[in-house]
Formats: C-alpha cells, structure tokens, sequence
C-alpha cells in the first residue's frame, strides 16, 4: 500500500431486501415495508451517515426474475418494484448531501421526460442527482410498451454477429440518449431567466436553445422545459461488462460501473474503457471507473460466508453475480478494495447482500476502516455530486451562441439588421 | 333548508406558466425552486386543502415563432415535484397533469402506482391529450395524432392503465419469512390489452396501491368531455366561475351520473378560481384592479390581442385603440403551445364584440383586454369571499373550489389565514384532516376496479 493512497469514492446499490434473493427472509429484513417511503428513507439516512458519495436504486420496466431476459413465475423471491427515479425524489428532501442515482431504461422511455425529471432532482436535492441508464433487450418488456419489436436476446448469442448487431443498436440508441439529456441540460443558459421588469421580458430568449438532435430512432426539438438545473449537467452513469458498453461509458458517461472477477481483470477493463474514452476524443475529461462488488459483512471472521451459505439454502441454489461476490470481513474488503484501485479503478459501487445488515457492515464496518487508513473521507467536502466526485461543472455548449432560440424569421431580420452594419 | 350543509373541498393550483400569475412584483419568488413548492404546499396543508394541483406544459410556448418571454417560463417535471413534495407533507393531495398522448401507459401506470405508494396514498391525475405537432417534435411519437385518433388513444389510455392497476388486487404480498412465500400466486400483474392504439401484454410490476390507483380529475367541457367525467372521473377542474354558469353545468354533469351507475356524491366540480382580499371591498377591488395591470402590461395586451387576431400586431399601440383590420381568418399560426388559443369562437364575431365594449366604454386596446380577459374572481373582505364561496357551494353551483393564486410562493397564504378560519366557523369547512387519503378527503368510496371504456376530452 502507498503512504497516502488517493481517497476512494464509495457507492451503495440499493435493490429491493438486498442482492441475495433469499436476503427478505433475514431476521431483520422488512419485506412488508419494501413499498413504502419510510423503508428507503431509513436506508439512504445510513449511506448518508456513511458519507457515501451517492446510491444507486435498481429499476426495470418488468419483474424482477431469476432468468435475464425472461419472466420467471417464482414467488419465493421478492417480486414488484416502485419507479426509482421518484423514489430518489421522495427520498430527496430527507437528505443532504449524498449523491442519488436512480436507474432508468432508455429503450422504451422518453428522453425529453426523464431530461426533465431528473433536472427535476437535481433542482429538488440542491445538486445531487445522476442517473444510471441501462438499455433493455428483453421481449416481454418491449411487450409492455408495445410499440417495437425487439428480437430475443439470448447470453449465448451476445458474441455473434447477430448478437453484436443487436448491442450496437440498443447502445447506440442509449448513446443518442445521453447527447439529448445533455443537450437538454444546456438548453438553457444559466441565466436565461431575466425577470426584466423595465421590458417586461421574463426570460431572455437568446439564452434558450433548440438542440434540434436528429437520430436513427428519434428526433427532439427542445427546449427543456425546465432551466439548467444546479449541477449543469447531472452525473451519468452506466454498468458496463464488455465491449459495446465500455464504448458508451467512453464515449458518453460520468461514471461506469463494472464488474471485475481480480485485480488483472480491473486492469484490463480500465484499459478499455479508457482508450474507448481517448477514441472519442475526451481523454482529457474526468470519468469515473468504479468495480462492482457484492458483498457481505461480519466482523467475525467466517460470518459472511456462513451467513451466505444459509441464504444459499434458503435460496435453494449457490448465489452468483455478474460482479464477484465477496464474503469477509471489513478489513479484509477494505484490503481488496485498496489492491484493486492499485488497478485504476477510482471508487467502488458496493452491493448489499441483505439489507440492512451490509449495508451497515459497509457504513459502520468498512468505512471506519477506511478512515483509519486515511482512503476515504471523514466529512463530506462538497454538496454536489459533482463536487463529491470531482467532476467540474460542465460549461454550457450553447452560451455564447447568438440567438439560438430565435425562430427562423427573427433570426432573418437579425442577420439582415446587421448586414446593414456589418458587411 | 332541507338540504343538508355541503362540505366545501379546497384545492390549491401552483401559479403557473400564463399572465394570471405575477412575476414583477417584490414579493414574487422563483417558479423552479423546491422552497417555493414547499411553501405553497405546506401552507395548502396547514390550511388543511385537499390537494395541490399541477399543470403541465411539453413545450415552450411561441409566438410569431418566438419563444413567448412575457410571462413566466420553466417548470419543473410534474412526477418528481409531487414525488418530492410527498416527504414534506403528510396528508396534502399531490395532483399532476399528465399528458396522455406523448406517454406510454406501462410507464405512467408505474409512476402514478409508485407516487401513490411513496405518498401513502395521496396521488391524483389530471388525464390531457395533446393536439399538436408542435408539441410531439418533443417526443418520439413526434408528430400529429388526428382528432378522433387522439380521443380514442386517451380513451383507451386511461382503460389500459386501469387494466395494469388492477392486475394486483393488492393481497398478493405475504412475505412470509418462516415459509418462504413472498408471492401468494405466480402470477400477479397480468395483463392483455389489445385495441386500435395499444398492443400490449404482460406483467405489471407496481403492487396495488394504497389508492389502487389516482384519483382521477378531467379538465374538459365538451360534450365528449363531460360524458368522459361522469362515467370515469373522480373530480372535474371546471371554468364555470360565475354562479349561473356554475349551477348549469353542475346539474349537466351530475344528471349523467346515474347512466354509469353512480351516485351524486362520486363526482366532485370544483373550478379554477381567482380571489382577491382586502380590508374593505373597496380595498380588495383596488387590489384587484392594480394586479389586473400587474397581470396585462401593454406588451402583453398585444400579445393577448394577437391570439386572437392572428396576426403580428407588434407595431400596434396598447394605449390606443383596437387595430381597424380584421383578425386573419383560418388556420391559427400566431400562437403555439397554448391550449387557450383553441377555445376562441368565431375570431371575427368575437373582435366585433370586442370592439363594442371597446366604444361603449371608450377603452384602449389594453384596457379592453384586461376588461375581457378577466376571470371570475371573488373580491373582497375574508368575509365576503367566505360567504360567497360558501353560497357557490350550497347552491350547487360546485363542490368547491380550486384557487388558483397570483403569486408563487406566498399567494395563499392570505387565505388560509383569513378565510378558511371563517369557512371552518361556519361549519362547512374541516379542521382536521378526518382520514388518510385524498380519496378520504373527497369523500370517494374505495376506487371500484374496472369501469370499463370511458371516454376523455382534452
């Protein structure tokens, strides 16, 4: 270890009784209360006492299901979910300063609505929102919307023609995505809302600005309807696992989670993903590469695993993730994390096994410990996102463009009034 | 009297993105910031409101291809205000407008379930349509929805998300930990719904709700209009302002209840009104007149004037007198993103109207359009307004009222200090909350699954 490592960015990722389908079943799970506000309120509070950077709250456009691409009929298992951008909003004026990041589906949503929205929590938490897009390739969800046809995706043909043709299509799509939410942001200049009394003009229209964004699946005149919330931009991340999603996270995100199994494999990922960031030519911008991990929490050595072992029995089957399962103590997760950022990955979105009890092994366990060795922090030092990540607040693409918002007429006459003097 | 004393039902309408709602004065606050959402909602709450009420708005309004700068522009996105507003409140109604032609109904049935469980259920839905292009070039629908095509497509909207709310009944969850059994059955949520605009199928994903959905408010006043709320609608957003007009579409709208099987009570009219205090009547119609300016400076006098005549009018004098051409006959161009513009009669009839009142009462153009742009408000003392509010109501000419304020965030606040004591001394006003939820505080029973086809009006 280095004599004064670089602080880690620590991620919690809240879904439903933890990450472990039998987690509802522990003695202090609260199935019952999985649909109320108090039960989120109560988990985001800690993560803020853990001075988090942000939590992410999972969300789909389905059931939950133990098959990726498919409905199961389990009713062993926790089923049902509330929309997670309105619980980061409800859950947004209980808190302060940790960043909340809700996930949404840009497959089948609207990008002018969840722009709004999620401008929305950054107006409502004073600088804090992001927002995790995924992409969705599953049959029954294109179902529930009705309006496309998407062909089955199935794992084992991800590496085919087919399957890449399918991922470029969906990622690009999720890449058009994110250039409209951007776009959206900047709609607005910073002061565009005048409140001139002497001309009786509220806003100056000079500063509002059509992004006009023409693209393969859709087409968005803008603007927002809502002015350039606090943050500029806020933070956009995605999970990554492999190639068409690094290049997103490269080429359009804040911050990508990924999934690696050791310290070689996060080499490697971060490599990727950086160069896919070179390729599109913002090396020089910050973006953050976190690793995935889920974990369970004991200070007793072995707890975790035997605690694991008997959600196991309980599930019926050996629990797997996409990102490496960890079971130990916070020591030993404060070493790994610390072996891993020697890799390159800047921070860590950990997901609890079970609720509450690792998360509070994270808040109570593993950042302690962290403080202790001088990684992570012992205040909060900003009240954005941003400013917790370090990510600047992005200039407005558009401020300084002339009449951007002036219909072609008066753009016309303004051309032509200056003609006059100009030419 | 013979009839029992009515309960008045309160509402509170966030001032909105039009010339009624007064960004000049000192004492007008930020349309965006949470504080002044909060304000408003918990003064509402504090003066123990059923419900705050929010528009909507998909584009930036235009005119003469400009985007519109008069008036106050910006708003927040309806779902995560209200979302929001739920953890500063505990019993306040949360209210949106959501538009049903430019949304999907998996998506919006998730979002009304998921705020009326993060409310405890309080969460209510204003169903619009869009009618414009202008507005789609937003969305990835985009475009233009003919008319019959845009009423069936809310029809079946608001059918298809009554179909996905009650796909739980809402006794599914067990959640037993000893025997494992989260789910009493496999298969919760299902759904099948296939009609001219929807082709959809599945599961829903959002357990029933403490409301087992929103209330439902509609805000039309057609023919179609009226038939969609007294066959579906829990509350109608009216404009009847006056007493007469009020009474008449009272007894229009509750004589068809009993055609889908209600009663006179599931229904509740309550208009959008405007009310002004002071100490004196004389005080508060000084007021009144000095916030009418406030509200129609002479920019916005033309601007106003142009909607109607059609035509850029920006050369025309506001302190002299209407323009001596005729507004411009035909498709409507001037004016976009306003669902006002829609409801001019005859431009030609109504100039000519305008331009005798004009004569008879020898008012400029700016004049005028304050003299004809005024709503129905109550003006007067806390007494007076108290009185007349109470007389609206008991004489059926509405279940109430919503108040629509002319300044964010503290327009209500007068109000609820003065009147609403005297309402309660009266006995036709509530002092405490008496349940949980909106349905509680509109005296609705619990929401009854399925009502079949319905028919909606933008």
């Amino acid at each position: 270890m280095p004599e004064t490592p670089e602080p880690l960015h620590l991620a919690v990722a809240l879904d439903g009784a933890g990450w472990h389908p039998a987690a509802w079943r522990e003695p202090d799970a609260r199935p019952e209360a999985l649909f109320t506000a108090r039960y989120w309120a109560d988990l985001v509070a800690e993560a803020e006492h853990g001075l988090l950077d942000l939590v992410t709250i999972e969300d789909s456009l389905s059931l939950q299901s133990t098959h990726p691409f498919r409905p199961d009929g389990r009713t062993d298992q926790v089923r049902g979910r509330l929309d997670a951008v309105l619980i980061a909003a409800r859950i947004a004026p209980l808190t302060s300063h940790i960043g909340l990041v809700p996930t949404a589906v840009a497959t089948h949503t609207e990008p002018f609505h969840l722009s709004k929205a999620i401008a929305t929590l950054d107006h409502v938490s004073g600088g804090r929102a992001g927002i995790r897009l995924k992409v969705s390739g599953r049959v029954d969800e294109a179902a529930h919307f009705g309006r496309r046809t998407v062909p089955e995706l199935r794992i084992e043909d991800l590496d085919t023609p087919v399957g890449q043709e399918l991922l470029r299509d969906l990622f690009g799509e999720a890449e058009d995505y994110t250039e409209v939410l951007r776009r959206l942001w900047d709609s607005w200049e910073d002061d565009a809302e005048i409140r001139d009394v002497a001309t009786g003009r509220f806003v100056d229209r000079a500063k509002l600005h059509y992004i006009d964004f023409e693209g393969r699946r859709f087409s968005v005149r803008g603007p927002s309807i809502t002015p350039r919330p606090p943050q500029g931009q806020p933070v956009v991340a995605a999970l990554a696992h492999r190639g068409e999603p690094f290049r997103l996270v490269g080429r359009s995100a804040d911050l990508g989670f990924t999934t690696p199994q050791d310290a070689a494999d996060a080499r490697a990922i971060v490599a990727e993903i950086r160069a896919a960031q070179a390729a599109a030519g913002r090396a020089e911008q910050p973006l953050h590469v976190f690793g995935d991990l889920v974990v369970f929490l004991d200070e007793q050595p072995g707890a975790a695993a035997d605690r694991k072992l008997r959600l196991d029995r309980l599930a019926g089957t050996g629990y797997t993730s996409d990102a490496r399962v960890f079971t130990g103590t916070p020591a030993q997760l404060a070493d790994l994390l610390q072996e891993w950022q020697q890799a390159g990955l800047t921070g860590f979105r950990l997901r609890p096994g079970a609720l509450p009890h690792d998360l509070t092994g994270i808040t109570r366990g593993l950042v302690p410990e962290l403080q202790r060795r001088g990684a992570f922090r012992t205040a909060y030092e900003a009240g954005t996102l941003r400013g917790l990540l370090g990510l600047p607040r992005p200039a407005n693409r558009y401020a300084g463009v002339a009449a951007g918002a002036a219909g072609a007429a008066a753009a016309a006459d303004l051309v032509g009034a200056e003609g006059a003097t100009a030419r | 009297m013979s009839k029992p004393v009515k309960q008045i039902h309160l509402a509170a309408h966030f001032p909105g993105v039009n010339n009624t709602t007064v960004w000049s004065d000192p004492a007008a606050g930020s349309q965006i910031d949470f504080s002044s959402f909060v304000h408003l909602a918990r003064t509402a709450e504090r003066a123990k409101f059923d419900f705050l009420f929010l528009a909507e708005g998909l584009r930036l309004r235009e005119q003469n291809g400009e985007i519109y700068d008069l008036d106050v522009v910006g708003r927040p996105d309806t779902f995560t205000v209200l979302a929001a507003l739920a953890a500063v409140t505990d019993r306040l109604g949360l209210a949106g407008t959501i538009n049903s032609t430019f949304n999907e109904p998996y998506e919006v049935a998730r979002q009304f379930a998921s705020l009326d469980h993060l409310s405890a259920g309080r969460a209510a839905w204003n169903v619009v349509t869009s009618w414009d292009a202008f507005t789609g070039e937003n969305f990835r629908r985009g475009g233009f929805l003919a008319q019959p095509d845009r009423y069936d497509r809310a029809r079946q909207f608001l059918t298809a998300t009554w179909e996905l709310f009650d796909s739980w009944r809402g006794d599914e969850i067990v959640a037993d930990k000893e025997s494992g059994v989260f789910l009493r059955e496999p298969h919760p949520g299902r759904f099948d719904h296939h009609v001219s605009q929807f082709d959809i199928t599945g599961r829903f994903d959002v357990p029933r709700s403490p409301q087992g959905g929103p209330v439902i408010f509609q805000a039309g006043d057609s023919e179609a209009g009226r038939e969609f709320a007294a066959s579906a609608a829990d509350a109608i957003f009216s404009r009847h302002g006056t007493l007469e007009a009020g009474r008449a579409f009272y007894a229009d709208v509750k004589g068809r209840l009993a055609r889908y099987g209600r009663s006179h009570d599931e229904l509740k009219i309550l208009p959008g009104v405007t009310f002004v205090l002071g100490d004196t009547d004389a005080d508060a119609q000084e007021r009144a007149d000095l916030i009418r300016r406030q509200q129609v400076s002479g920019q916005t006098a033309i601007r106003l004037l142009e909607q109607l005549w059609n035509r850029d009018l920006s050369d025309h004098d506001p302190d002299g007198p209407l323009p001596a051409i005729d507004p411009l006959v035909g498709e409507h161009t001037v004016a976009q993103g306003r669902a006002s513009v829609r409801h001019h009669r005859d431009p030609l009839e109504v100039a000519a109207e305008w331009r005798a009142i004009a004569e008879a009462k020898k008012l400029s153009t700016r004049e005028l359009i304050i003299e004809v742009t005024g709503r129905q408000t109550f003006i007067g003392t806390p007494a007076r307004i108290a009185e007349q509010l109470n007389e609206f109501v008991q004489t059926d000419a509405s279940d109430g009222f919503i108040l629509v304020p002319h300044l964010t965030p503290g327009g209500l606040d007068e109000f609820a200090d003065t009147v609403v004591p005297l309402l309660q001394e009266r006995g036709v006003f509530r002092t405490e909350y008496a349940g949980e939820t909106l349905r509680d505080h509109l005296g609705l029973g619990a929401r009854r699954p399925a009502r079949g086809t319905v028919e909606v009006h933008s």
